[in-house]
């Protein structure tokens, strides 16, 4: 066991858990950040992406340890009132299906978003396709990011 | 014209009870069952008057809608309480929507599964709507001294020509204490506002922030989080584990085998195993019990045939559950073998072996699909604190009044001990129709005398599955000389059963027509997977029937509407359970609406399917192209008649769901195993479609009519895979009749 002080979404939180433990439980078993999900747990669906000082990455094989003084967002962090542009039109496409892979594919569209403000289709299709939609909503996730990328 | 049938929507009577609070509350009830008012009471506070056990007024006019059934992404939060809010005539803004308790007595049959959601609710939620604005305002007409008939609703106003109004909570409670309207007047379709017309999700905002929904997300304080550690291959189980130094480990309270079942424990048809012997790890925090898990010692050994007792919709029978370790190459081996053998007439027209005899020329075809993963995007878990007198259980599950009953078995509780609460599933496909993984936590927790929550990895939940079954068909089709097709022939069979639905399309269309199945038994568990048996039949027979089309020199869609149109004018045989007229029409709209045989058209390879299922029809043209050297839908254009669309937008997103579905699954999908080990373990090694791999259009479009609403959860899905596999004839020049749809799988070019 080790103590840790994460930045999370602009607060520091303490935990006090095994060095190799992987961010996504942390977020998820001790601090009750569960909006991050897990899917796969090899770095192979997405769901659990997070931005690492605003970069997208996979929680799920990111050990604690590793995290230093980085900035950790989570969904619930990026944005106070649910109006990042990823979400809003999220909402205005109704992209969710069971919504389960949601949080990761916001994550890594807001992530692209900020890196690449004007996305063509080929750059939507190369980033998102680590992001597994079992609910098969990937016309829309890319309808929406064409959309918030004009917000 | 109503052409369905509803098993559900009988109201066997209007039940009416007091209720603590003084008000009075209607249900409707559906099944025998004792009132569970202890539940009631927990629900309802002061303020609320319930009307129906569907709706809810508090005096400041908030209005509130329970959603009755579990929801999987087919969007019943939204379009179940669409129902509702029509007949009550309320603005849709101003509504609140809640997932429902579980209470099979007041809210109905709650099962989601069989695309039936929409169908079995479609009658009693608009009667729920209408009877409590029928009190609402016979409420306001005793208030005012006037004829109920008077009295107007607007938006959640009652009016009257007086001048007098009032707010539907300014009478709500009077209303709860009404007598129960009867003979209910609803609405005409034209005269909709809110059913028909495209309304957000009204989970939206939470599922773009993260919010606990799921049942992942569930959390009670203390609770303890448990694994399973499951025999490495179908036909083994437990001998014995040394668990010393995963107790070591931080975090974990303690380590430990039960049984799921008791010998001679009588399962309903629900309660598949996938094993009885569970070596079960708890402790403090998932990433702990992952540890643990891997420190333990476990020796297991061959089952042998295990013996069960299954009282399912066949009735009591004993099963034997064969011991052999399981190698798919094998098994299709033996299916192979099997299919040369006689088997089960299921439906017999004309005479067809004269038929056979007397050809000009045979066609035949046989079609293989392996097992499937549901691969739901959320693995399977599930909470339960039980404690010696009562129970409370929460998670993901398509049918909590079927687990109820075994719940209270497991435990030794009478149901109404046992709390049932729904969360949010992250996906289901019919695997959530199974609550194994609820007796599991269930007993878990009982065991630890603890809250649990038992969480199943993505190994866990790909390798211990409830798959789709492994299938196989031939067809034959009987040609005479001058190309008419005399004679049709269908022999299915299955691990552990056959495919056929020997009434569907094209019997009832051809004068001599034969359908036999035959099955075998397995001890890999399967069970209902995204629409059971269509979805191999679709791409198997509406493959075949592209071949017999070219071998006849037709249009693959001329020669099924020339089919249905037999079937309409002068049906072969009795039973044939679709509607041919309904089943034109989905592919005349797809032929016009994709521009079939249009020149624009002509740079892309086509294929066309249809299909029948779960009282809804469908059909797709699939558009191929070539891709860095790979075959690309890159377009498809769906018809459907499900009849009334509830919500147009989310129908469109899940038809969309279900053609990506079919493409991935049928590129892609498949399970197998070695000596009873499951070769795929993690998405690295199951494909499932990704984001790049789906088409960049999929148009979807409906048969306007008003027809009683039926499903679409599954019926777009079976038929994708019949157009994937002729489109993928048009664009190589090869037939593929094995799933996946891969090469190695179906032969060089
Ligand atoms: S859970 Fe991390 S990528 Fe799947
Ligand atoms: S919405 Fe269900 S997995 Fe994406």
């Amino acid at each position: 066991m080790a103590k840790y002080n994460l930045k999370i979404n602009g607060k520091t939180r303490a935990v006090d858990v095994d060095p190799s433990t992987p961010i996504l439980w942390v977020l998820r078993d001790h601090l009750q950040l569960v909006g991050t999900k897990y899917g796969c747990g090899i770095a192979q669906c997405g769901s659990c992406t997070i931005h690492l000082n605003g970069t997208a990455m996979r929680s799920c094989m990111l050990p604690v340890s590793s995290i230093g003084k980085s900035e950790i967002t989570t969904i619930e962090g990026l944005s106070e009132k649910v109006d990042h542009p990823v979400q809003k039109a999220w909402i205005e496409h109704d992209v969710a299906q069971c919504g389960y892979c949601q949080s990761g594919q916001i994550m890594t569209a807001a992530a692209l978003l900020r890196d690449n403000p004007n996305p063509s289709e080929e750059d939507i299709e190369a980033t998102m396709s680590g992001n597994i939609c079992r609910c098969g909503t990937y016309l829309r996730i890319k309808e929406a990011i064409i959309t918030a990328s004009k917000m | 014209m109503n052409n369905t049938t509803n098993t559900y929507n009988r109201r066997s009577f209007l039940k009416s009870s007091a209720l603590a609070g003084g008000g009075l509350m209607l249900s409707f009830n559906w099944i025998t069952k004792a009132s569970a008012s202890e539940k009631l009471e927990a629900v309802l506070a002061d303020q609320w008057s319930e009307l129906t056990g569907y709706i809810k007024i508090t005096p400041d006019n908030i209005i509130k809608i329970y959603n009755p059934n579990p929801e999987f992404g087919q969007n019943v939060m939204t379009s179940l309480p669409m129902m509702v809010a029509e007949e009550l005539d309320v603005d849709w803004k101003n509504i609140t929507v809640e997932m429902g308790y579980h209470d099979n007595v007041k809210l109905g049959p709650q099962f989601t599964g069989g695309s039936n959601s929409i169908r079995m609710y479609w009658k009693p939620l608009r009667e729920a709507g209408a009877a409590a604005r029928q009190m609402l305002r016979q409420a306001a007409a005793n208030a005012w001294g006037v004829p109920i008939e008077e009295i107007t609703t607007k938006s959640g106003m009652l009016h009257h020509s007086n001048g007098k109004s009032a707010k539907y909570g300014d009478m709500a409670s009077q209303a709860a204490a009404l007598p129960i309207p009867k003979d209910l007047k609803l609405k005409a379709p034209k005269d909709f506002t809110i059913i028909s017309k495209s309304k957000k999700n009204v989970e939206g905002k939470k599922l773009v922030s993260g919010q606990p929904l799921f049942g992942m997300d569930y959390y009670a304080e203390g609770m303890l989080i448990a694994m399973i550690q499951h025999p490495p291959a179908f036909g083994m189980k437990l001998s014995s584990f040394n668990a010393t130094q995963a107790l070591k480990m931080p975090g974990i309270k303690d380590i430990f085998s039960i049984k799921l079942y008791e010998d001679g424990f009588e399962q309903t048809g629900f309660d598949t195993r996938t094993f009885n012997d569970l070596l079960v790890v708890v402790g403090k925090s998932t990433w702990e019990v992952m540890n643990a898990r891997k420190k333990l010692s476990a020796k297991w050994e061959p089952a042998g045939d295990i013996k069960e007792t299954i009282n399912g919709r066949g009735g009591k029978k004993e099963v034997i559950v064969p011991g052999k370790l399981e190698t798919t190459s094998a098994q299709f081996e033996l299916m192979a073998e099997m299919a040369k053998k006689p088997a089960q007439e299921l439906r017999k027209d004309g005479d067809p072996e004269s038929a056979f005899k007397n050809a000009a020329t045979i066609i035949e075809r046989t079609y293989n699909a392996p097992f499937l993963a549901h691969n739901c995007m959320e693995p399977m878990n599930f909470f339960a604190n039980v404690s010696e007198d009562k129970a409370l259980v929460a998670g993901p599950v398509q049918a909590p009044g079927w687990i109820e009953p075994t719940l209270s078995k497991l435990l030794n509780l009478p149901p109404e001990k046992i709390e049932i609460q729904m969360t949010r599933m992250g996906g289901g496909f019919g695997r959530r129709a199974y609550g194994q993984f609820a007796f599991e936590a269930a007993l878990i927790s009982k065991k630890m005398k603890a809250p649990v929550k038992l969480i199943y990895s993505r190994e866990d939940d790909m390798t211990y599955g409830i798959y789709r079954p492994m299938y196989t068909a031939t067809y034959r089709a009987a040609l005479d000389a001058d190309k008419n097709l005399i004679g049709f022939h269908v022999k299915g069979g299955g691990i552990p059963e056959h495919p056929i639905h020997a009434n569907r399309f094209p019997a009832g269309a051809i004068d001599n027509y034969l359908a036999e199945g035959w099955q075998l038994p397995t001890n890999i568990t399967i069970g209902a997977w995204r629409a059971p048996r269509s979805n191999f039949n679709a791409a198997a027979e509406q493959s075949f029937l592209d071949e017999v089309a070219e071998a006849m020199g037709k249009d693959p869609i001329q020669l099924r509407l020339d089919l249905l149109k037999r079937a309409k004018e002068n049906p072969v045989g009795k039973n044939n359970d679709y509607n041919p007229e309904r089943y034109a029409g989905v592919l005349e709209l797809a032929r016009n609406k994709s521009g079939w045989g249009k020149t624009e058209n002509s740079g892309y390879s086509r294929g066309i399917a249809a299909y029948f299922c779960h009282n809804s029809y469908a059909a797709h043209v699939v558009d191929m192209v070539t891709r860095d050297g790979e075959p690309y839908v890159e377009r498809v254009t769906s018809a459907i008649d499900c009849g009334i669309v509830i919500n147009p937008d989310a129908a469109i997103n899940m038809v969309q769901g279900a053609v990506v579905d079919g493409i991935g699954n049928a590129f892609y999908g498949t399970l197998t195993h070695k000596e009873g080990v499951s070769e795929q373990t993690n998405f690295h090694n199951y494909r499932l479609i990704r984001h790049n791999e789906a088409p960049k259009k999929i148009d979807v479009h409906f048969v306007q009519n008003e027809i009683d609403p039926t499903g679409l959860g599954e019926p777009p899905f079976p038929p994708v895979f019949g157009a994937v596999a002729n489109a993928l004839y048009k664009n190589t020049g090869k037939r593929y009749y094995n799933q996946p749809f891969t090469n190695e799988n179906n032969g060089d070019i």
